[in-house]
């Protein structure tokens, strides 16, 4: 049993414009201490997913139906209370902008010790001596004398470490990080990103990262679930989404981003937008942007299934590589006609060539 | 997995995706009927949206529908006929309707004081007279409410539409060119807060007489304070937005700026402010009515009319006061209740579409 | 680029803001000045991009409302077709606004949420009148054409519309006077990964059909590399670095542009490169550090002459420096005894317990022990005196190299002298070379 098993989980936002369906039939797992990514573009209820897993969704959003399995109890059953307890001490979550995640009128050490307090239940002087170890894990320095400062006294960045030693602060097996390094500059964003990386290790925490950046994912993430309106449209190890996508939004994103040190002058881009969540096209949600389709796309909404057998995809208990795609099932006609190369690899056969050239047949 | 083929590097931008054919989509047919369309309906402006939000408070459309009432009330009270020195249509009658059951301005004095009662009602035909009793010159207090409107309600609207024509132009002055206008601007606003309200409306009667436009002109004096502030503090923030900056890289002038640009997007809390406002302004007109210092003494606006009966209160004349001030009160309770309404239209935090599933969309 | 005068010419651009203070301040004449751009200068030509980087408050928004006279420039010179710009008057600067446009980051605030479609981009031509043989009409209906938009939308208003396509409006509405070129501030920032490359294509097209030159601010050098045909690399209101992509990327480099380089997360999950992490974040352009501003956070400082240091103990020796002069160092929570305060102090510094040289150990703990005192000025000073290097004392400037052009000391002959060993030996060594060779033409 995985530490987290997501099952069908379905939630809705009953809006005057309509039903949003943020997401649709999710399941994913994620395994102790593994880092896992949730990418997309915005619209594509990646936020929602991790609002779900803290029971966080608010009116008019209800969390419909399925199943959210933390080391095998149902957070869905939960009342308020058990909810609370967990909050924080077992899954722990990093916001976007941290200068809104702290309450500017706390010092940061009151912010840290106050969790600390409140889940591992030890008196002031023992939790203001964690908060200030935690400070201080997190590389901030003269954590002592900055227990006391207020989070306007910090930079971005740091205001950002404390953020994430608020959620390490109380040791939890699971950390939602929800685009973490989005609001930073680029070089702090490697600062945190290292610093992610080295506590994950160190306390063997799972991190659940959601991001748009796909330079992030790739450098951070053990395996990846791609999501397009609500739906994963693919999910698989990282280096099989980046060496050989199978659905083809994830090749669009692949073929859409700016790569320093390729020549291209043209980014081959997916046309059109997402579509808005109350009103979606029929069969699969991605038809009229994909330069693939047929007319069977529009009637069957497909599901995600293993993209070597084409056998219904098992995301909690198998770890292969599975896509969302009627390629994979043998409905679509014609083929998903691309390629990834590798520069520098051109010569260097594979076993089964699949690595460099990813053109995908009926089966 | 596909990886053993690939080794650790360090060069960028290895990978390269081919084939994934733009082209393609754009020059098919559409495979559904499914549109991409626009993500919400057509010509909605934000004003219709406050429009919209507004119709569903039904507590603010019993405001709104109260205040209509009593404003048909004040002008159908007694007929319209217009002032001999008017252009046209001079001493003509305007509006023939006389709904108020006698002259207010009808005196009985002999009998004085006379206790409210229904038997009018039920007569035939039945008429309104003494429904709410009668005043120390046995004038009947019914008519009296119902015609006093006129003034209390008009001040009340008079006076807001005053101070907002003054309070507009100099908070956008101020907000917009910064500055020492800003400065000079805004320390007459400070000087003029640290009088006690009242004490400078009472301070312009003083000095300018007693009369309608006199006590109008008293409330525009402290009135257009609270505009000044609140468009100048909104036209700081309105004009940080990037459409304001590109309308000067166009070469826009500032008049066409301020009037089309940001005045727009900064009228919302001005005018939640000046809804809520007219009940205060109707307040105090009434509260200088009730001191001594509103209108002559022989109209009939509602301050004045509790004035006139002060100690006819406290002899347990109570009918005297209750019915001139329950009016005020409903007007009060009434314009507080479509402020509030206005408040919460414009309030994007109470749109559930815009925030609640925010960036869902 | 001799011969022709380039489209727009920049020279020694100053914009310094009063930093943020009340009546009293102002009295007292407490004021500091906010450096945001110090002295920049570049040239872009006609159809030609040039993209600028940095990170945020390193000056790059401020450059482009400059050029632009929105904000007008402290200093210096913009020249417009081989005219300043800058001392002309209102109405001739109205003229000028058909010929230079901008394009904002955020779509959503940079549209008057007020008005249709139709009216924010025919404002453009009823400002200048422009209309000739075709009506206002049809020219928006045109534009909106041009920019991938259904023309049938033009009667609607902007929340009507996606991110992507709101960025398309207004880039129809610069484009509505037919300029010759536009500021674009981070165009592409706010949008998603798909949307920002059909952008950045959009904004291709225009230029290979219209000719138009782009300013392109970005903070992100992979967009940056994309789309520009040279790149200047900005920090704290300098130009750090200018050059084309090939340039840029290759040795010699400036230290700041090789860490922002390193920092740039790679789509590629076998990808391996050599993170340089750079300490801290950008200091307080209110006051900026003296010399090369980067100095604060360079890994390559150049040490002292005179002394013979490791490079880390060097760098640590120069953080110590930073922070005695920021006085950001907690001496109260180390205890009283001295010796155990200096030695917590090395720690607290990652000083080592005794530096190579026995010289500049001397120094060092005379410095820690002024500390210890809590007298920071002093351990500043004494830090500075001796252990001099020209990265603190002297401003670098722009000098070519085989490379583009660098504003570090590095790659100055000047400096050549001095150790080695403190450069990176990996690529950097033979830059010296390099640098006197064509730093002088």
């Amino acid at each position: 049993m995985a530490m987290l098993e997501v099952e069908d989980l379905n939630v809705r936002f009953y809006t005057d414009d309509g039903v949003v369906k943020a997401t649709n039939d999710l399941s994913y797992r994620i395994e102790a201490g593994e880092r896992f990514g949730v990418v997309g573009e915005s619209g594509a209820g990646k936020s929602v997913t991790s609002l779900a897993l803290m029971r966080l969704i608010d009116e008019p959003g209800v969390i419909e139906s399925g199943e959210i399995r933390f080391k095998g109890q149902n957070l869905l059953e939960m009342n308020e209370e058990e909810m609370r307890s967990l909050r924080g001490n077992e899954i722990a979550m990093i916001f976007q902008d941290a200068e809104t995640a702290l309450n500017p009128s706390y010092t940061v050490g009151e912010q840290i010790s106050e969790a600390i307090r409140y889940h591992l239940d030890l008196d002031e002087a023992a939790a203001r001596e964690r908060a200030i170890e935690t400070l201080e894990s997190v590389g901030i320095p003269s954590a002592a004398e900055r227990y006391s400062d207020y989070p306007h006294e910090f930079s971005g960045g740091m205001q950002q470490r404390v953020v994430i030693a608020i959620a390490l602060s109380c040791d939890p097996d699971l950390i939602i990080a929800d685009e973490p390094t989005t609001a930073l500059d680029v070089t702090i964003e490697a600062q945190i990103l290292e610093l992610l990386e080295e506590v994950a290790t160190e306390f063997d925490t799972a991190i659940q990262l959601i991001t748009h950046d796909l330079g992030v994912v790739a450098e951070f993430c053990d395996r990846v679930m791609v999501m397009y309106a609500g739906h994963p449209v693919e999910m698989a190890p990282v280096e099989d989404v980046y060496y050989n996508p199978q659905h083809p939004y994830t090749v669009g994103l692949m073929s859409s981003i700016p790569r320093i040190g390729d020549d291209r002058d043209r980014l081959q881009t997916i046309p059109g937008r997402m579509p808005d969540l109350i009103e979606m096209p029929p069969g699969c949600n991605f038809h009229p942007r994909c330069p693939y389709a047929e007319e069977s796309c529009t009637r069957v909404d497909p599901q995600l299934v293993d993209v070597e057998t084409g056998d219904p995809a098992d995301p909690i208990n198998s770890d292969a590589q599975t896509a969302a795609c009627l390629a994979h099932t043998g409905e679509l006609t014609g083929e998903l006609e691309y390629e990834v190369t590798v520069r520098g690899e051109d010569d260097f056969p594979g076993p089964d060539g699949a690595s460099s050239s990813a053109e995908v047949t009926d089966r | 997995m596909s990886s053993e083929t690939s080794q650790r590097t360090t060069e960028r931008g290895r990978i390269r995706v081919t084939g994934f054919d733009v082209d393609r989509v754009e020059s098919r047919d559409p495979l559904s009927s499914w549109e991409p369309d626009l993500q919400s309906e057509e010509g909605r402006g934000r004003l219709e949206y406050a429009w919209k939000r507004f119709r569903r408070n039904h507590l603010a459309l019993f405001g709104a529908a109260t205040i209509g009432f009593m404003i048909l009330l004040a002008v159908f009270s007694r007929p319209i006929q217009l002032p001999s020195s008017f252009p046209v249509l001079a001493g003509q009658t305007v509006q023939p309707f006389s709904l108020a059951p006698a002259d207010p301005a009808n005196q009985d004095v002999i009998t004085g004081y006379r206790e409210p009662t229904l038997e009018n009602v039920l007569t035939w035909p039945p008429t309104g007279l003494y429904l709410f009793g009668a005043d120390w010159a046995g004038r009947d207090i019914l008519s009296r409410v119902m015609y006093g409107g006129r003034w209390s309600l008009s001040i009340g609207f008079i006076a807001v539409a005053m101070a907002l024509l003054v309070g507009i132009p100099l908070g956008s002055v101020a907000g917009y060119y910064g500055g020492k206008v800003d400065e000079l601007i805004m320390r007459i606003v400070d000087m003029l807060y640290a009088f006690p309200f009242i004490v400078l409306a009472i301070a312009v009667i003083a000095v300018l007489g007693r009369g309608y436009w006199e006590m109008i002109l008293a409330l525009v004096v402290v009135g257009w304070l609270p505009y000044a502030r609140i468009i100048r503090g909104e036209i700081l923030s309105v004009k940080e937005n990037e459409y304001v900056t590109a309308a000067k890289a166009l070469g826009s002038r500032d008049r066409s700026i301020i009037v089309r640009h940001i005045l727009p997007n900064a009228m919302a809390p001005v005018i939640v402010q000046a809804t809520l406002s007219i009940g205060t302004t109707v307040l105090v007109a009434a509260a200088l009515g009730f001191i001594g210092l509103g209108l002559s003494p022989a109209s009939a606006e509602w301050g004045v009319m509790l004035n006139v009966e002060q100690d006819a209160i406290a002899r347990g004349r109570w009918w005297a006061g209750l019915f001139p001030g329950l009016a005020i009160f409903v007007f009060v309770m009434a314009i507080n209740l479509v402020g509030d309404g206005v408040r919460d239209a414009f309030d994007p935090q109470g749109d559930q579409t815009d925030s609640d599933t925010g960036g869902l969309r | 680029m001799s011969g022709s005068e380039p489209l727009l010419r920049v020279e020694g651009l100053e914009k310094y803001y009063e930093s943020e203070s009340d009546f009293i301040d102002r009295l007292l004449g407490r004021q500091k000045k906010v450096k945001a751009v110090d002295g920049v200068s570049f040239e872009i030509n006609e159809g030609e991009t040039l993209g600028l980087v940095g990170e945020s408050g390193c000056g790059k928004s401020t450059i482009g409302r400059s050029i632009l006279q929105l904000r007008e420039p402290t200093a210096g010179s913009v020249y417009f077709k081989g005219q300043d710009i800058t001392t002309l008057s209102d109405s001739e600067l109205r003229d000028l606004r058909k010929e230079m446009q901008i394009i904002f980051q955020n779509p959503q605030s940079s549209l008057n949420p007020r008005l249709t479609v139709n009216d924010i981009i025919g404002e453009a031509l009823d400002i200048h009148g422009i209309e000739g043989d075709v009506t206002r009409d049809a020219r928006i209906k045109d534009l909106l054409e041009r920019v991938g938009l259904n023309a049938s939308h033009a009667n609607r208003y902007p929340h009507e519309f996606s991110g992507g396509q709101l960025q398309r409006i207004g880039i129809a509405r610069a484009l509505a006077v037919d300029p010759d070129f536009i500021v674009c501030d981070e165009p592409v920032s706010a949008l998603d990964v798909s949307v920002q490359a059909q952008i950045l294509n959009l904004l291709e097209d225009l230029q290979d059909e219209l000719g138009i030159a782009y300013l392109f601010i970005a903070h992100d050098l992979s967009v940056v590399e994309h789309i520009a045909d040279e790149i200047a690399v900005m920090y704290l209101g300098k130009i750090a670095e200018i050059g084309t992509p090939e340039e840029l990327f290759v040795p010699p480099q400036h230290p700041y542009t090789e860490a922002l380089l390193s920092a740039i997360p790679e789509p590629d999950p076998l990808w391996e490169g050599d993170r340089i992490l750079l300490e801290g974040s950008v200091p307080s352009p209110i006051d900026p550090p003296s010399g090369c501003k980067f100095h604060t956070r360079c890994p390559r400082v150049i040490p002292p002459s005179d002394y013979e240091f490791e490079q880390e103990e060097w760098r640590a020796v120069m953080s110590f420096r930073h922070r005695a002069r920021e006085e950001d160092i907690a001496v109260e929570t180390f205890g009283d005894d001295d010796d155990a305060l200096t030695e917590a102090l090395r720690d607290e510094l990652d000083l080592p317990s005794s530096l190579t040289d026995p010289e500049a150990e001397r120094v060092v703990e005379e410095a820690l022990r002024s500390v210890a005192d809590e007298e920071f000025a002093a351990a500043e000073s004494v830090l500075r005196e001796t252990f001099e290097t020209p990265c603190t004392t002297d401003e670098p400037a722009l000098r070519r190299t085989d490379a583009g052009r660098v504003a570090c000391h590095l790659f100055d002959p000047a400096y050549e002298s001095g150790p080695t060993d403190g450069t990176r030996t990996d690529d950097g060594a033979v830059t010296g070379d390099g640098a006197a060779a064509s730093g002088d033409d």
